[in-house]
């Protein structure tokens, strides 16, 4: 316990006694104004003493100065037990709010705190710990079993498994050894592992990863914007209702004693503190930000937690996000041709691409394509490719890139991606690729279903009949297939205009050449995107490792934050209500006051613990 | 410019949106946003200004709640 905490708790302690004792002893209460005013100096001086500095710097309406006014409100009418034992209830209630705020910022930190504060380095022969800061890139680092990987780099010497589950909320282990990338934030499982940096200690994924999740707590969600706001009026119109409490009813009603007004009046500087109704808010963002940053789905701002939970429409990229994105060659149909030079042409339009339909028939190929022999390669978004091979036009694409170029090609109706070849004029056949849908997608869309997200759409630039089937073996209802890249911007638009006012429109795709629409959508997710910078750049909502699973828990921790945040406003609002009113009439004392100020404060938060607890 | 700094002992949320709102009428201050939650502060500043920024920001900070430190 820090030494301030200590004082704070003997200086309650000796306050509480102080006072039973001042209670209790027979003597007539004007004698023991004296006593009395020592213990309120006791208990009260620091908070008298911020608010005279405060009231010196301007501040008038602070927390500080409004106890202070009510407490010495209360001994100008004479209730001394009453003006000390505010004050100690409120330093009470200050005390457990204090600590339950530290304990629950530490420990959504601790949650999200993915980083290694030291590395070891070898010096002279001995390994020494260093400030990671000072790792520069090149240098050599060691990573000991049950250690984090402080910084990125690649292995080059040693095997191990790694933990990465800080990074994907997966505990899957992977195994690593020379040669391969690893990333800080892994927790080194097994052997010791010998790693050159590759990217300083800022610029490493756990202190990317660190800083994202920090400042998507800076970035306000809309309830938290206008609980603030509220807060901003609430203060002063409290604080007014209470002086003219204390002067019009005592001027206009017969027999209304002053003193009787100025109490209720004082209760009302008590609930016109701000605090209570703030507080939990940002905690609560702030923890469900965290918590869904354990499961590997990073949130960039309290504003998006707000917008999944409102969800609608769903609306999913195909390849990458529902399959696997891993393609492969299924069928080879040569026409006019043999299946060798239908492979070897398509293989060299290819040769420049990384795209994973490329990557396959390269494959399948079994050579790496000769790239001196093509020329003029030309890429059309959405149709193939156009290149010169060996002086010859050749052409490796869709059907619109058949049909573009006047060639005659075979209507296939297979699953699957299909990639027609031609030289000069002659078709030479077709390839047909297919893609697996991921283990995880079916059981996803149905929990999606379930959490009341009916409107479930796909986007692919597919033929109409891969992307049915697909959608039919998943369970989406909705397809558009045959899509370019900027068609899929005007379906989510059309989409959102469709939509009702208090209804989001989420996109999931896998950040890589879908920007514009993660930008246009209420929240974009991308997927898949650990170790991809642009990825979480374009991103909303960023999905680290590649499963749909995550997508429905994102929109039930969204939902969770959310529906506890309201339960929170709700019970401090109307708590100060009450009060206020209670007050008003007469019926509540100085100690429902405190009630609704700390003790609100401290539910609230407790309540907000909920969120980042129990998974 | 962006810099994140640490703010102790941020003990109250509604000084925490006065502090902000100060801080962004700070000249040079391109936006500033605190987290409350975090207890950080995020400072995007003119080239050059920062020390001196930061030095204005620790003042409104000290004088809405005078324990309040900036580290970083």
């Amino acid at each position: 316990m820090a030494k301030r905490q200590k004082i704070d708790i003997a200086v309650i302690m000796a306050t509480a006694i102080s006072l039973f004792v001042l209670l209790i002893v027979p003597v007539d209460n004007s004698a023991k104004l004296i006593p009395y005013i020592a213990v309120y100096l006791l208990i009260g001086y620091e908070i008298l003493f911020k608010a005279g500095r405060n009231i010196l710097s301007g501040e008038i309406f602070d927390e500080n100065f409004l106890m202070s006014i009510a407490t010495i409100g209360a001994f100008a009418i004479a209730e001394y037990p009453e003006a000390v034992s505010v004050m100690l209830f409120y330093r009470v209630g200050e005390f457990f709010q204090d600590y339950v705020l530290d304990k629950s910022r530490k420990s959504i930190s601790d949650l999200v705190d993915i980083k290694q504060d030291y590395a070891n380095v070898e010096v002279n022969g001995e390994l020494i710990k260093k400030d990671p800061h000072n790792i520069k890139v090149g240098d050599i680092i060691y990573v000991k079993p049950g250690e984090r990987i402080p910084l990125d780099g690649v292995v080059i010497e040693g095997s191990s498994s790694l933990d990465a589950s800080a990074l994907t909320g997966e505990s899957m282990p992977k195994d690593v050894s020379k040669g391969d990338s690893v990333l800080s934030g892994c927790i080194n499982l097994s052997g010791l592992l010998t790693v050159k940096v590759e990217k300083p200690y800022t610029d490493s994924t756990a202190s990317k990863i660190l800083e994202l999740v920090e400042y998507a707590s800076a970035k306000k969600a809309r309830t938290e914007k206008f609980i603030t706001r509220f807060a901003r009026i609430y203060t002063p119109v409290v604080v007014f209702a209470a002086a003219f409490l204390a002067v019009l009813p005592p001027l206009l009603i017969q027999d209304a004693s002053f003193k009787d007004w100025i109490h209720r009046a004082l209760i009302f500087l008590v609930v016109s503190c701000p605090c209570a109704l703030v507080i939990s808010i940002p905690l609560g963002f702030f923890g469900g930000i965290g918590r869904a940053s354990k499961r590997g789905i990073l949130v960039k701002g309290g504003n998006y937690l707000e917008n999944m939970a409102m969800v609608d429409t769903m609306v999913f990229d195909k390849t990458g996000t529902l399959t696997e994105g891993t393609f492969e060659v299924t069928q080879i149909v040569p026409r006019n041709s043999t299946k060798e030079e239908l492979l070897r042409v398509s293989a060299h339009a290819e040769g420049f691409s990384n795209h994973p339909i490329a990557e396959s028939i390269i494959k399948v190929y079994g050579k790496e394509p000769d790239t001196r022999k093509v020329r003029n390669v030309e890429e059309i978004a959405g149709h193939g490719i156009k290149a010169l091979l060996d002086g010859e036009l050749i052409l490796v694409g869709n059907d619109k890139l058949m049909e573009k170029h006047g060639i005659k090609y075979d209507r296939v109706d297979k699953i699957g991606t299909v990639v027609h070849a031609a030289k000069g004029s002659v078709y030479l056949g077709y390839i047909v690729i297919s893609d697996k849908i991921k283990i995880d997608t079916k059981g996803a869309v149905e929990s999606l279903k379930r959490e009341g997200v009916h409107n479930l759409v796909m986007l692919t630039g597919d033929s109409e009949r891969t992307a049915v089937h697909v959608a039919k073996e998943v369970g989406i209802r909705k397809v558009y297939s045959s899509l370019l890249p900027q068609d899929k911007v005007s379906i989510v638009e059309k989409l959102l205009a469709e939509m009702g006012k208090k209804k989001t429109l989420v996109f999931v795709g896998d950040g890589m050449n879908d920007a514009p629409v993660l930008m246009r959508a209420d929240v974009g997710i991308a997927m898949g995107a650990l170790g991809s910078d642009s990825a979480i750049e374009a991103a909303d909502i960023v999905i680290m490792d590649d499963k749909p699973s995550k997508i429905p828990e994102a929109v039930q921790i969204a939902k969770k934050t959310v529906r506890i945040v309201k339960q929170n406003i709700t019970i401090a609002l109307f708590v100060k209500i009450l009060v206020l009113l209670l007050g008003a009439f007469g019926f509540a004392n100085m100690w429902a006051a405190v009630f609704a100020d700390v003790g609100v404060s401290i539910i609230t938060i407790l309540n907000a613990v909920r969120i980042y607890k129990g998974y | 410019m962006r810099k994140t700094l640490t703010l102790q002992n941020l003990g109250c949320a509604s000084c925490a949106d006065k502090m902000e709102r100060r801080i962004n009428k700070i000249d040079g201050v391109i936006s500033a946003s605190i987290s409350f939650a975090a207890q950080k502060l995020f400072l995007e500043v003119e080239e050059g200004k920062f020390e001196k920024i930061v030095e204005k920001a620790q003042q409104v900070c000290r004088k809405i709640e005078p324990d309040c430190r900036i580290v970083y």
